[in-house]
Parts: structure tokens; C-alpha cells; sequence
């Protein structure tokens, strides 16, 4: 068998493919690049589109929406992005985060009627626990029956 | 005394009814925990790998050094806090604010400023009451977070770093030590604190990069600090359904005592009515047979 090298893929949310390959195929930032046991350091921001890992007789496809791709000469890591990422789609999100910390922060009541059943719950809990070390103070005492 | 013993009663059955309550609150809990902490298992081998990309960087001579790497003087200081959006799960959030609270007062007395990114409606709420300077927030996470709805709040930040708005970005998060315990935490995340992997022999190298080393670098950068967020959300949210767990397994503990209690004070009660009522019988028997 032909020389191999240690392959690992990873996205946020989970583990994708970690093992050996002969050869890895990837859509780097200017065009595919094909990735050989002792390949020099390479560092690429990644372009959507298909990894493929050969191992022997073997292949195997993943994915990917984009991402990071490191070699070094024993290992190559794929970093793969867990959401389609868009440099527009981000400013939404971030403008969302933002006006959302500013409405809240004048907001005075919302939500209220979850917040009431949750409240009135913890009351409860509270009031157990409550009664609870009392009872227990009281016979530590030996006030109780 | 047969209203006394009535009273007992209600009381009973109210117990017994919060008492259903928390002890399903807490086998869900449980359910979710085995959930949480199986997705935190999973969301490892990114923040580790990266680590390690991160740590062949710092050891690389790279033409281009990013300015998340280069640490100076912190005093606008950026903090995500990350709490859950429901309550009942004990004293996990107001630890952690606590927490936050004495560090940003240590913060405000060596002069930084500090501004408040926001994760879960607990945090919104808390410091909604003790004031803060709020720059982002996001809630409804639910029980499985996903990236996505992070993206916003951390990409926030991230702007204001390039802007030289903040020089210095931290997170606080609960820490899961195992099912008992959890660990209010406050860790930096900017500057970017790199172990570097000491090879044996000191080559002087450095990386082919494409598009070009600034592109790589500061995407590498940018992922590396979501994913260290990533992470701490669903350690947060692992944390949240053990802590749920336990809170109502106490409260479920708390009222199987306290109706023990008043079961037997109620019988009591009853016992003593019968009694009475028994003797008052009999007295009156012997006064028309007298």
C-alpha cells in the first residue's frame, strides 16, 4: 500500500471523518488541490464544494460549505463550516443581535404570561424547600414531635 | 377539629400536585442532559482540532501576524455571557452573574470599560435590573443551540475588535464538571492564548497560503473564537439540564417529606376526632342510662 496520511474532518456541531488516505481532494480557495502523504504546510480558506478522500481502491465524499484546510506533512485538517456562511448573511445576524440587546434593555415587560407559570412554579419549589430545612431545624432542636 | 383536618387535607394535594410537577420537570431534565452532554462530546474535535492548527501557526513564522494574537493593554473589554433561557435549574445562572458581576467590577476599578454581549433570556433579564452597556443578545437558543444563531452576537463583537472598539474579548460560561457540579467560568478569548508546539528540531518554516495569509489567518482566527463560543453554549446548555435536574430532584425530595409530615398530622387529627366524638357518645349513653 502506498503512502498514507492522517485525515481529519470536523465541523462545530459534530465529528465528520477522521482516518487514513492516500490522497485528499479539496476545493481550496484557488482551485482544487489534490493533498499527497508529505505534502508541504498549506493553509487555504475553502470553497463549497466536494472533499473527496482516496484510500486505496477506495473513495470517499464529503460536503463542505466552505471552511479551513490545513496540511502539514503527516496530517491534513478540514475544518468544515457547520451553516452556509455569507459575508452579508453574518452583518444580518449581527444587526438582529444588536437591535435585539437594545429593545430589550427598554422593553420592560414581555413574555409575561410563561414567565408568570414559571414564577409561580419556583414559588413553590421554593416554599418546599423552605418548609423543608425548618422542619429539619426544628427537630435537630427537639422541638418537633 | 374535623376543619383542621380538612385544611391538612388541601394542603396535601397541593404538594402532591407540584410534586408531579417537578418530578416530571426532572426526568425530562435527565432525558435532555444525556442529550446535552452527548452533543457536547461531539462539538470537541473542532475547538481541538483547531487548537492544533492554531498551535502549528504560533510555531510557523508566518509573513502576516494577526491582530487577535498580539496582546496589549485591556481596557475596553468585551464580555459574552452565556446563561440559559429558562429558570428552575438552581442557582446555575445566578452564580455565574454573580461571577461576572465581581469580575467586571475588578475590570472597572483598573480602568477598562467593559460592554456585554448577551446569550439567553436569564442574562437579558438580570442585567435588564443591574444595567450594563449591552451590545448584543440573543435568546431562544433552545435545548439543541446550533452555530447559526450565534453568529450574530459573536460577528458583533468581531466588528468591534476590527474597529478598535474592544481590545480584549472574554467569555463567561458554565464549566460541566460532572452531573453535580458546575463551574461558573470566565476564560479570555481575545488575545488568543496559543500553546506552541515546541518541535525537537527548530525549523524555520512557513505556510503556502491561498488566497493569501491575511484571508487564512483571519478566517482561522474567526472560527477558532466561534467555536470556542460554540462550545461553551452547549457546555452551558449540558450544564442547565443537570443542574434542573438536581434542583427539581430536591424539590421532588423536599415534598415527599413534607407530605409524610402532613399525612401524619392529619391522621392524628382524624384520630383525635374519633376519639372525641367516641367518648362524647358514651358519655352521653351513661347520663340517660344514669
Amino acid at each position: 500500500m502506498a503512502a498514507t496520511i492522517k485525515v481529519d474532518i470536523v465541523s462545530a456541531e459534530q465529528p465528520l471523518f477522521s482516518g487514513k488516505a492516500n490522497e485528499v481532494f479539496a476545493l481550496a480557495a484557488e482551485g482544487e488541490v489534490g493533498i499527497l502523504p508529505h505534502h508541504t504546510q498549506f493553509l487555504s480558506t475553502l470553497k463549497p464544494g466536494l472533499v473527496r478522500i482516496v484510500s486505496g481502491d477506495e473513495e470517499e465524499h464529503f460536503f463542505v460549505a466552505g471552511g479551513i484546510l490545513e496540511v502539514q506533512p503527516d496530517v491534513v485538517t478540514i475544518l468544515a463550516d457547520a451553516a452556509v456562511r455569507a459575508e452579508d448573511l453574518d452583518e444580518a445576524k449581527a444587526l438582529q443581535a444588536k437591535q435585539r440587546a437594545e429593545e430589550a434593555m427598554q422593553k420592560a415587560q414581555s413574555e409575561v404570561d410563561f414567565a408568570k407559570a414559571q414564577s409561580e412554579l419556583a414559588e413553590a419549589v421554593a416554599q418546599l424547600a423552605a418548609i423543608a430545612k425548618l422542619r429539619e431545624r426544628l427537630s435537630k432542636q427537639g422541638l418537633s414531635h | 377539629m374535623a376543619g383542621a383536618s380538612k385544611e391538612i387535607k388541601g394542603k396535601i394535594s397541593s404538594i402532591k400536585n407540584t410534586q408531579k410537577i417537578t418530578k416530571a420537570m426532572e426526568m425530562v431534565a435527565a432525558a435532555k442532559m444525556r442529550r446535552a452532554q452527548a452533543r457536547m462530546e461531539a462539538t470537541r474535535p473542532y475547538v481541538d482540532k483547531l487548537k492544533r492548527v492554531i498551535g502549528h501557526v504560533a510555531s510557523a513564522h508566518p509573513e502576516y501576524k494577526h491582530p487577535y494574537t498580539q496582546a496589549s493593554e485591556q481596557k475596553k473589554i468585551g464580555l459574552l455571557v452565556i446563561s440559559s433561557d429558562r429558570g428552575l435549574c438552581g442557582g446555575l445562572n445566578n452564580n455565574l452573574f454573580r461571577r461576572c458581576i465581581r469580575q467586571i467590577k475588578d475590570w472597572q476599578e483598573a480602568g477598562a470599560q467593559v460592554k456585554l454581549g448577551l446569550v439567553g433570556r436569564k442574562a437579558e433579564n438580570f442585567f435588564k435590573h443591574v444595567g450594563g452597556d449591552v451590545v448584543s443578545s440573543v435568546v431562544d437558543l433552545g435545548d439543541t443551540p446550533h452555530l447559526d444563531d450565534l453568529i450574530g452576537s459573536i460577528r458583533v463583537m468581531f466588528d468591534m475588535l476590527d474597529a478598535g472598539e474592544l481590545d480584549a474579548l472574554y467569555i463567561a460560561s458554565n464549566e460541566f464538571v460532572n452531573t453535580m457540579t458546575q463551574q461558573p467560568t470566565i476564560s479570555q478569548l481575545v488575545p488568543i492564548q496559543s500553546e506552541e508546539v515546541t518541535d525537537k528540531k527548530p525549523v524555520y518554516w512557513d505556510y503556502i497560503y491561498e488566497p493569501d495569509a491575511k484571508t487564512a489567518l483571519e478566517l482561522l482566527m474567526r472560527r477558532y473564537i466561534e467555536g470556542l463560543v460554540f462550545g461553551a453554549v452547549v457546555e452551558n446548555a449540558a450544564c442547565e439540564q443537570s443542574a434542573r435536574m438536581i434542583a427539581m430532584k430536591n424539590a421532588t425530595d423536599n415534598a415527599g417529606k413534607i407530605i409524610k409530615e402532613l399525612q401524619l398530622a392529619y391522621n392524628k387529627a382524624r384520630q383525635a376526632a374519633i376519639t372525641q366524638e367516641i367518648s362524647e357518645i358514651v358519655s352521653g349513653a351513661a347520663a340517660i342510662e344514669g
